[in-house]
């Protein structure tokens, strides 16, 4: 196969991947502050997809635009799982909390399985059969906007981070809960804002989503363990390391898929996680663990 | 096993025992085919539950990818029969290793770099996934479209090669839980059992009373899928019909955690419980929705979620101990 | 006489900060050896080396005569060497005899056999009462002789307690105290201790090491040490015995 067809793919593969990566983000901002493993990351971002899709059809709106109503909704959304039902479970042991999860990611599958159906939709934009040539080089402009727009609502978030009061304080809050407390920081609000900043992530991830995959309930576990083995590939604890592995997995997954059977590409993606968990359990860019 | 003194405890636990026992022993008389199967799936979950049961809440190692195990018993099984001929219960010869070698490829994996908690949880499901990807492309066992088990009408029951009427699969599945069960029994009183407790409740201070944490370890991860397998072979020769999606999928490994997870992880009678409670709820909802005419694909998984979120957030240790301390059976179900 | 445990020019690092720093010394057997210093001294760190929990990054660790410096947890405790925790670690969910009879499934196969030790042990640090109840629900002091338990259980030749007296009042204190000279004195258990209840330390240890800053300042009987002028600057301070 000619050189370039190999480029083209691990481009769109990148660009995928950055869309990942921001999904990924959302989960390593979770555990990193709240110390909460998102099981349901997956199955939410399956709604903020699915939400897209509804109001693409109803309202004609690109979901470019649509990203920031759907980023807020999925904000309101975590900011409320978090207060309501998982705050308790902050103390709780660990096992505890995944099984919550659990049993949340079954509900949300489910409950857009009955509503849906397990049919696919898709969303098609005016651009969806654009692509951006550059010599030989031929991208999806579906793909660009998308991962175009991950990078820059991850940027916002470094930001928000680095350099709002709020932002620290939430980092406070992650490298140390009592002295968070202790300096008066309202810890259970902070978790509560942190969740909804995860999920507002992956709000905009979802919505990038349609504009390159089609949408079914089913999604959800598969977008999960994505999500997990990106963290744990790219490092955790580390917001760079989440879109690194977001990029690594996205062009594993385009490679697979053009050099094998495409629906053979998650054993690819298993395969990165069993290798990173040997040779490099802290990930591409996570802290060496003690 | 030393017995001790027998309390009023022990009689209660005793004769409820023998009770459910004896009903068991007489259902297939007592009820009509559709109930019967319905039965046989309360004790294939009650089944798998406590061999799960046996990694997670024994040795503590959280596993939410156990259809790997059932699914290599399944396929492996089912292969040596429609290919050689060979019976399920020589199969059983090929079966436990494979499985157990997967179980210790997965706990090498894990325990050798450190991968605990709700990191090995996904690494299980990743495994999961893998096989069942794998399967959907391998020929050898004809890929997605599907293993089928020549099914003929016999004159009379085959024990030897599972086949035959829900009766006779009935008491296969029957006697493989009680024999799960006491086997259950026997391992939480023997002296790996303890080790796997102490691992279980803060793994460094069972390394500081000399507990040899990684072999034992891997002891429960292969023990647990050595027993997990049988159901998978019980699975093939039952339904059949053997697609990856359906055997390897993540819902499959869901499914069998429930049932210990509700009715009390780490309880003998838990898996059991969780398993009657679940299917019978699962049942009830199906008659509900089909009087209503309404068929909804997912609603039984739903209800499961729901459950599983009840049972999370109000009831954490499970059904099994609170009803077992307002019946006063404490301590041997345990 | 050769010492039953020695470590020589012992070193841990943590990321830039030395946490003990070429530290040695010898505990002979049948004696009650304690550890003291400030905060942050070094000692717990000692402790987890010697344990097997982490290994050190310079020196030697000599227990019965071989090598133990590189040996997992679990195997430094096979070898006979039992410790507790600063901040206590029973099994929670487990009733107490069945933390003790953990430990005594170490050297003994037959789950009864082990059983009959835990009770025995349980009668010997006044516990056998609370035997069938769940560890979680005992106090400190109760969960602190339990470990205490089952450390011994896994029969040890030397035991390494862990500030063991914090948070204890002192007729607890006293009687902890008694039960270590009685299990010295009775069965020639080396205990090896870090303490900061110096009340603890005058009343069990023949001899004194005091770690700050993760070197060894003085070492020797613990009246020398108290009126040790070094040891005094950097720890003893304001609190004259």
């Amino acid at each position: 196969m000619p050189f370039d067809v190999y480029l083209n793919v691990a481009i769109g593969g990148i660009l995928t991947g950055l869309v990942y990566g921001l999904m990924a983000l959302g989960l390593s901002v979770i555990f990193g502050v709240v110390r909460v493993v998102n099981f349901a990351h997956g199955e939410m971002t399956t709604i903020a997809m699915f939400l897209a899709v509804l109001l693409f059809a109803a309202f004609h709106l690109d979901p470019l635009i649509l990203l920031v109503p759907i980023a807020a909704v999925l904000f309101v959304f975590g900011y409320a799982l978090q207060a309501s039902l998982i705050n308790p479970f902050v103390t709780r042991p660990e096992h505890s909390q995944f099984l919550l999860l659990v049993a949340l990611a079954i509900i949300i599958t489910n409950a857009l399985l009955i509503v849906f159906g397990p049919d696919a939709r898709s969303v098609q934009t005016s651009y969806s059969l654009d692509s951006f040539q550059f010599g030989r080089i031929i991208i999806d402009a579906a793909k660009v906007y998308a991962g175009g727009a991950a990078v820059v609502f991850a940027l916002l978030l470094f930001g928000f981070f680095r350099f709002t009061l709020l932002g620290k304080a939430i980092r406070a809050c992650a490298d140390n809960y009592t002295g968070a407390l202790v300096v008066g920081l309202d810890v259970r609000r902070l978790y509560a804002l942190t969740f909804g900043i995860g999920a507002a992530c992956v709000g905009a991830a979802g919505t990038m989503l349609v504009l390159v995959t089609d949408v079914t309930p089913m999604l959800g576990p598969a977008y999960t363990l994505l999500a997990f083995v990106i963290v744990i590939a790219g490092g955790l604890g580390s917001m760079a390391g989440a879109l690194a592995g977001g990029v690594l997995i996205g062009v594993t997954e385009a490679m697979a898929g053009l050099l094998f059977t495409p629906s053979a590409k998650s054993m690819f993606v298993f395969a990165v996680l069993v290798l990173v968990l040997l040779f490099r359990p802290q990930g591409i860019l996570g802290k060496r663990l003690a | 096993m030393m017995l001790r003194s027998l309390g009023p405890a022990s009689w209660r636990s005793g004769g409820l025992i023998a009770g459910l026992l004896a009903a068991a022993l007489a259902a297939p008389w007592l009820v009509n085919d559709y109930l019967l199967t319905v039965l046989i799936i309360i004790l294939y979950f009650a089944y798998a539950g406590q061999a799960w049961n046996i990694m997670t809440g024994f040795a503590g190692q959280l596993s939410l990818g156990h259809a790997v195990y059932v699914g290599l018993g399944a396929y492996v099984a089912a292969a040596l029969f429609t290919r050689f001929g060979i019976a399920p219960w020589i199969a059983l010869l090929a079966v436990i290793p494979v499985a157990m070698a997967c179980g210790a490829i997965i706990g090498f994996l894990a325990f050798r770099f450190g991968v605990t908690g709700v990191y090995f949880a996904i690494l299980t499901i990743a495994f999961a996934e893998f096989a069942r990807v794998g399967f959907d492309h391998w020929d050898l066992v004809n890929a997605s479209s599907g293993l089928f088990l020549p099914v003929k009408q016999y004159a009379h029951n085959d024990l030897w090669l599972l086949r035959g009427d829900p009766t006779m699969f009935y008491y296969v599945i029957l006697a493989a839980t009680v024999l799960a069960f006491a086997l259950c029994f026997a391992l939480r009183r023997s002296r790996v059992g303890y080790f796997w407790l102490a691992i279980r409740e803060d793994e460094q201070a069972a390394r500081a009373a000399g507990v040899a944490t990684f072999r034992y370890k891997m002891y429960a991860v292969m023990a647990s899928a050595a027993v997990t397998s049988f159901a998978g072979v019980f699975y093939a020769f039952f339904y059949n019909n053997l697609f990856p999606e359906q055997v390897f999928g993540i819902s499959r490994s869901i499914e069998i955690i429930l049932g210990p997870v509700i009715g009390g992880i780490g309880t003998l009678f838990g898996p059991i419980l969780g398993a009657f409670v679940l299917t019978g709820l699962a049942e009830a909802l199906n008659a509900g929705l089909a009087a209503f005419g309404l068929d909804l694909p997912g609603a039984k998984q739903l209800l499961y979620g729901f459950c599983l979120l009840i049972v999370v957030v109000a009831l954490p240790e499970g059904v099994w101990p609170p009803l077992a301390r307002r019946l006063g059976v404490t301590g041997v179900g345990k | 006489m050769t010492a039953l445990l020695s470590l020589s020019a012992v070193s841990k690092r943590f990321r830039g900060l030395v946490a003990v720093d070429r530290v040695s010394f010898a505990v002979p057997r049948g004696i009650i050896f304690a550890v003291i210093g400030p905060n942050g001294a070094g000692k717990t760190t000692l402790f987890n080396m010697i344990a097997g929990a982490m290994p050190p990054d310079d020196g030697s660790i000599t227990f019965d005569g071989e090598a133990i410096d590189r040996l997992p947890a679990d195997e430094v405790c096979r070898r006979g060497i039992a410790r507790t925790f600063q901040i206590v670690r029973p099994f929670p969910a487990l009733s107490v005899e069945d933390n003790v009879t953990i430990g005594a499934l170490l050297h003994r196969r037959d789950v009864g056999a082990a059983r009959q030790r835990a009770q025995a042990l349980l009668r010997r640090l006044d516990l056998f009462d609370l035997r069938e109840r769940p560890a979680s629900t005992l106090t400190l002091p109760d969960r602190k002789r339990l470990e205490v338990a089952r450390a011994l259980a896994t029969e040890p030749q030397l035991l390494l307690l862990d500030e063991v007296m914090a948070g204890l009042r002192p007729t607890e204190t006293d009687r902890m105290v008694a039960i270590l000279q009685a299990l010295n004195l009775q069965s020639g258990l080396t205990v090896l201790l870090i303490e900061h209840v110096m009340r603890a330390v005058m009343a069990l240890a023949s001899r004194v090491l005091v770690l700050d800053h993760g070197t060894a300042v003085a070492e020797g009987a613990p009246q020398e040490i108290v009126r040790n002028p070094a040891v005094v600057q950097s720890y003893l301070g304001a609190e004259a015995p």
